[in-house]
């Protein structure tokens, strides 16, 4: 069990992402149906594009988080067990692209279903303001049932002094030897034991001591509580464990049909749409499972009536599309390599002294405003483009949060790119600068000069040699997708 | 003050391999083709040959790089040799460090040759090039067709023209080519297409498709060039010079500036300026006999008219579908087929140009030859649109 401090931290705003693809379920069903013909299945499953990671979900979320954010960030704690790296801080990627403070403490944490509670826990009873992150994308061998109900996406909370709309009232946890699955290092898939022992002998029986350990720190019943969210891979144990302590409130829907399971995203997932849902002043249980459990009652106050989350789960939700293709989403996720062909063999080796030198540029998406002449570039060379000044003295132009137009663009089916057509063009950033960018999940028939655009972090390539990620902004239509033909 | 290198220098003898799918032949041989019918042509030996400029476009393919396997493929032993590249326009920039060395009397007779063996990538189409360390982490990673396709975009809302119209210019561009290519021996394609086959083929770089693109290729051409003194002292008689030879290369305006709308090449427009100003053309719509453009796609060409003021900007469209630019129109532009049928041997291409236009000159052009043509422009571009370089050159009868 653990103590609640006496923190006056809590949380100020959150954000979410749900990855724009969608794979309707009966394509997956309809593709294995030779080996498992009375599989059903409903409603859709999000899927990371090729070139999205729990690195570029996180940074989404957390730019929704931040939006309007009132207190410093002191420190980054960012949860997930499929990050691309076992020995890289992904937290420190994420707090450079962010333009965080150097200063920041930064922390990756996994290896658990749990981590992104724990993670949310020990940021909401520390004394430092925080950005929590969780971030997953799950992966099943194809025609298991887990292909069917893992999802992917991201959430994220700020912490901090003023402006709290929800705050720990009481917390507990618990460590158990209750194996429900396991992922060894090296391997890309769930190894899950039987879902009724999972069930009846883990979340049936050890949740519930976790919460009641919470609740009686907090000095409550279940009946003061109104939200329930449960992190769980195990369909429907939500409502079970919820019967089992007499819980009558609002069971948190886990968005299997809209989304599917996102890992230790999940709960905090929950966590948004509970906020969302909420009122002031009412309680929310929020579970997290995973070699144990993790207990936060969280209250509600009176500032979540004048806040609105720029994204979040709602917002992330509809911004999606139906995709039609299996083999799409296996190939996007790793799980089948189509032949690319010769193009495709084109070494990417990256230089890391280039990668560090231009980090500004690269990841944070700086563009420089010459200031004698105020001409603002991107990329930004050794003298201005107009008045040819040196380049100290640009003043940095952050483009992340600016949208642009589109001025010329090509559908190039020639290059080599794992998400044909290759959309790219010069992207007008208002009257100051342009470049040209990758233009991404683009629908058919989208494509027009005109067309406006925002910026999203994503995956440049990967290294197949040496299995290093590149990362840079691309544009994506401003336009829900599902607008478009 | 500079004037410039008109009718400074003669060129005396020209020479150009078969282009195609020269399965036969590396790339030592290929030069050595399109040298021997130089050296035949000028009528010296090798051994008056007093520095070489050499043009390589790829590295990884073809000999490496450094004009050591230039000096030892050609036998040029212990003489001034130069490997020089700038992407497409690499032939044009031979020709230009050659020409300038006879203009300043560095040299006698200076070597200019373009050699490219692309059928060793294996594949078809150019093969993705290195753009640098940092460009690298933030360039898209568009193919050739990509880059230029969007000058379509551009093109087509600044003119207001309806897709379907542009696409048919388009067409027409290629297709003029393809029977223009019925004539060149040495082009790569001797093939006719119907408008419709143009307009309906797969999509490359949208909008342009398989026929709006040329194609890769193996060839090499050479040039030999002196002065007109020696070239008469060496029996020439009636010889082609140049009247002027510019490039202008983009320093990022157009990519990085909100001024360039995306229509047009700005450094075809500069460096055809100089040129004429070189050369003493004021109305290159009249003066001009034949042009050799850089119709890597049918796009780039249409533009060009415009970039070269043969065309009125806004109505290059009309003046293509009028047939001012084919055969028997104005001034025929790709009369030997151009890129369309020749291919796009990086490095030789703007040398072939110069010697089509210097195979007219002559009189030499068989079939083909255009009625008592006196000048002549080739124009060759590298990189992008809107990231290049654009190499333009003029030549004529020496008066």
């Amino acid at each position: 069990m653990a103590t609640h401090s006496n923190s006056m931290m809590g949380i100020t705003g959150f954000g979410a992402y749900i990855p724009r693809l969608r794979l309707p379920r009966e394509l997956i069903v309809a593709a294995n149906k030779w080996m498992s013909p009375t599989v059903r299945a409903k409603g859709v499953k999000a899927f990371c594009s090729w070139d999205e990671d729990c690195v570029t979900m996180s940074v989404e979320a957390a730019r929704s988080a931040l939006h309007g954010c009132e207190h410093p960030i002191e420190s980054l704690l960012l949860a997930s067990t499929t990050m691309p790296n076992s020995d890289l801080q992904h937290s420190m990627i994420v707090a450079t692209v962010l333009d965080l403070p150097t200063d920041i403490r930064t922390s990756d944490r996994g290896f658990s279903q749990r981590a992104g509670t724990s993670a949310l826990l020990d940021a909401m009873q520390s004394d430092v303001s925080a950005l929590v992150v969780a971030a997953d994308q799950p992966l099943a061998k194809p025609a298991s049932p887990q292909e069917l109900s893992y999802g992917a996406g991201a959430a994220a909370f700020t912490i901090g002094e003023g402006g709290v709309i929800a705050r720990l009232v009481g917390a507990a946890s618990l460590a158990a030897p209750l194996i429900d699955h396991f992922r060894p290092a090296g391997s890309d898939y769930d190894y899950v034991w039987e879902e009724r022992w999972v069930r009846e002998e883990g979340y049936l029986k050890l949740v519930p001591v976790a919460v009641e350990a919470a609740l009686a720190q907090a000095s409550i019943g279940i009946d003061d509580i109104h939200h329930f969210v449960l992190g769980a891979a195990t369909a429907g144990v939500g409502p079970l464990v919820a019967k089992k302590l007499g819980f009558q409130g609002t069971i948190v829907d886990p968005l299997r049909e809209r989304c599917g399971f996102t890992g230790v995203t999940e709960p905090l997932l929950g966590l948004a749409a509970a906020l969302e849902a909420a009122k002031p002043g009412e309680r929310i249980l929020l579970l997290g499972f995973g070699q144990g459990c993790d207990a936060l009652v969280i209250e509600t106050t009176e500032e979540l009536a004048g806040y609105r989350p720029q994204r979040g789960l709602d917002a992330a939700l509809a911004d999606g599309f139906d995709t039609d293709s299996y083999l799409r989403m296996l190939s996007f996720q790793g799980t089948l390599t189509p032949d690319w062909g010769m193009r495709g063999e084109k070494d990417v080796r990256t230089a890391l002294t280039e990668t560090y030198r231009s980090v500004d540029q690269i990841w944070k998406f700086h563009a420089g405003r010459c200031e004698a002449c105020g001409t603002i570039q991107f990329p930004q060379l050794a003298y201005c483009v107009e008045c040819q000044a040196s380049s100290r003295q640009f003043t940095p132009v952050p483009l992340a949060d600016r949208d642009g137009d589109v001025l010329t663009y090509t559908a190039d089916w020639l290059t080599y790119y794992q998400a044909p057509p290759l959309y790219a063009g010069f992207v007008q950033f208002g009257d100051d600068a342009r470049l040209l960018m990758e233009i991404v999940d683009v629908r058919p028939n989208q494509i027009a000069q005109g067309l406006k655009v925002r910026m999203v972090f994503r995956v440049k390539d990967r290294d197949p040699l040496r299995g290093w990620t590149r990362y840079f902004w691309k544009a994506t239509p401003v336009a829900a997708a599902s607008e478009a033909a | 003050m500079a004037q410039g290198i008109k009718d400074r220098v003669a060129i005396i003898g020209m020479g150009c391999s078969q282009f195609g799918e020269r399965w036969d032949v590396g790339t030592t041989d290929l030069a050595a083709e399109a040298f021997d019918e130089a050296l035949l042509d000028s009528g010296i030996e090798r051994s008056a040959i007093d520095a070489a400029w050499y043009g390589s476009g790829l590295d990884f393919i073809n000999v490496g790089n450094s004009a050591i396997p230039a000096s030892t493929a050609l036998r040029l032993d212990g003489k001034p040799v130069t490997r020089l590249e700038n992407m497409c326009a690499t032939g044009t920039e031979a020709l230009r460090g050659a020409a300038y060395a006879v203009a300043a009397g560095a040299v006698d007779i200076a070597l200019a040759i373009g050699v490219e063996k692309l059928k060793d990538t294996g594949y078809g189409g150019l093969p993705p090039t290195y753009k640098g360390t940092f460009n690298d982490q933030w360039l898209p990673p568009m193919s050739a067709p990509g880059g230029f396709a969007q000058l379509a975009t551009g093109y087509a809302a600044r003119y207001d023209l309806p897709a379907a119209d542009l696409k048919r210019a388009l067409a027409h561009v290629s297709w003029k080519s393809h029977e223009n290519g019925m004539l060149a021996p040495k082009a790569h394609i001797h093939k006719r297409l119907t408008m419709d086959q143009i307009i309906n083929a797969p999509m490359i770089a949208e909008p342009l498709g398989l026929f709006d693109c040329c194609g890769v290729s193996d060839g090499a051409a050479a040039a030999i060039v002196t002065t007109p003194e020696i070239a008469r002292a060496l029996g020439h008689k009636d010889f082609v010079t140049i009247k002027g030879i510019q490039l202008s290369m983009s320093s990022g305006r157009e990519s990085t500036m909100t001024d360039w709308d995306g229509s047009y090449v700005p450094n075809t427009r500069n460096a055809a300026r100089r040129a004429y100003e070189e050369a003493g053309i004021d109305n290159p719509r009249e003066q001009l006999s034949l042009i050799e453009v850089h119709d890597c796609f049918s796009i780039t060409e249409l533009v060009t008219m415009e970039d070269l003021g043969v065309a009125k900007d806004g109505r290059a469209v009309f003046d293509v579908l009028d047939g001012k630019f084919d055969r028997g129109g104005k001034i025929p532009c790709q009369i030997d087929g151009g890129l369309k049928c020749f291919g796009h041997p990086i490095a030789a291409s703007g040398l072939r140009m110069a010697y089509e236009v210097y195979t007219q000159l002559l009189g030499r052009a068989g079939e083909r030859q255009l009625p008592s043509p006196s000048l002549g422009l080739t124009h060759n571009l590298g990189g992008v649109p809107y990231l290049g370089v654009a190499a333009v050159g003029v030549f004529g009868l020496h008066s």
